[in-house]
């Protein structure tokens, strides 16, 4: 297992930079994690990333469909405030597995 | 992981069918192209139209005749005869839009809503739509445009492209 160090402190990832242990996560980590993918977050961001992981924590499957339904930005804002592959950038800032799902 | 130039960068799927299982399989593959960050065009033509026809895409049905591998809950396989009955047809796309929605698989309305607002393009096809007698203002408001082959193939140019018929 691979481990990375962010904002001074070491967890442990995957080999594609996830993370195997959510709770070693911090809003801190998430920042420096989303440099790296090229975001700056706004608190905008960091609402998704917390309702990510609160959805993950209850075991919910994540889905594009179950932003849209999330209440806190429609999947158009998700696009924007993540661009490129979205679901896999915001659950790898949010310090969680990336989502096996294919919708 | 695959080199940068090894990517496949525009995804082109083309789908000429309007059962359930086609319209599908195409908005699988192109929204999660779409998920993926690639840039995604999907060409709706001749039977695959009714998916992008407004009154309708959500009102669409998988074959219960001449379908081999449909089986009834359990496994047994469904008898062709069986699927002159009336209604099977009906009660049938039910079942399978039942499963669906129990998977997060959306209606395909809903389906288009989140693939054009990732980016990704929906287009008809001009031949099929004058062959049909449809109408600009028959489509559904996810249709960038309706083109010709030619166009389409102009559109699907560009290096790490690939086209997919559903």
């Amino acid at each position: 297992m691979a481990q990375k160090v962010y904002a001074g402190v070491t967890v442990d990832v995957n080999e594609e930079g996830y993370f195997t242990n959510p709770s070693q996560w911090t809003r801190e980590i998430a920042a420096e994690i989303a440099k790296e993918e090229g975001i700056d977050l706004t608190e905008q961001h960091y609402q998704v990333i917390e309702w990510l992981r609160k959805r993950y924590e209850s075991g919910e499957a994540l889905s594009i469909r179950s932003i849209n339904k999330s209440g806190i930005v429609d999947v158009k804002t998700f696009y924007q405030l993540f661009p490129g592959a979205p679901l896999k950038k915001a659950t790898k800032i949010a310090g969680i597995p990336k989502p096996a799902s294919c919708v | 992981m695959a080199n940068d130039k090894d990517k496949i960068k525009k995804i082109n799927i083309i789908c000429a069918k309007g059962a359930i299982e086609d319209v599908y399989a195409t908005l699988v593959l192109g929204n999660g192209a779409v998920m993926e960050g690639i840039e995604t065009n999907i060409f709706f033509t001749f039977f695959g139209l009714d998916a992008i026809v407004k009154n309708r895409m959500d009102k669409l049905h998988t074959a219960v005749v001449g379908n081999p591998a449909l089986r009834l809950p359990g496994g047994m396989r469904m008898p062709t005869l069986l699927g002159v009955i009336p209604g099977m047809e009906a009660f049938t796309s039910w079942m399978m839009k039942k499963e669906m929605e129990k998977l997060d698989i959306p209606p395909v309305s809903e389906f288009m809503e989140l693939i054009t607002a990732g980016g990704g393009k929906i287009y008809a096809c001009k031949l099929a739509m004058d062959m049909f007698k449809f109408k600009k203002e028959d489509l559904c408001e996810y249709v960038s445009g309706i083109l010709t082959v030619g166009e389409f193939y102009e559109l699907a140019g560009g290096e790490g492209s690939h086209i997919i018929f559903t």
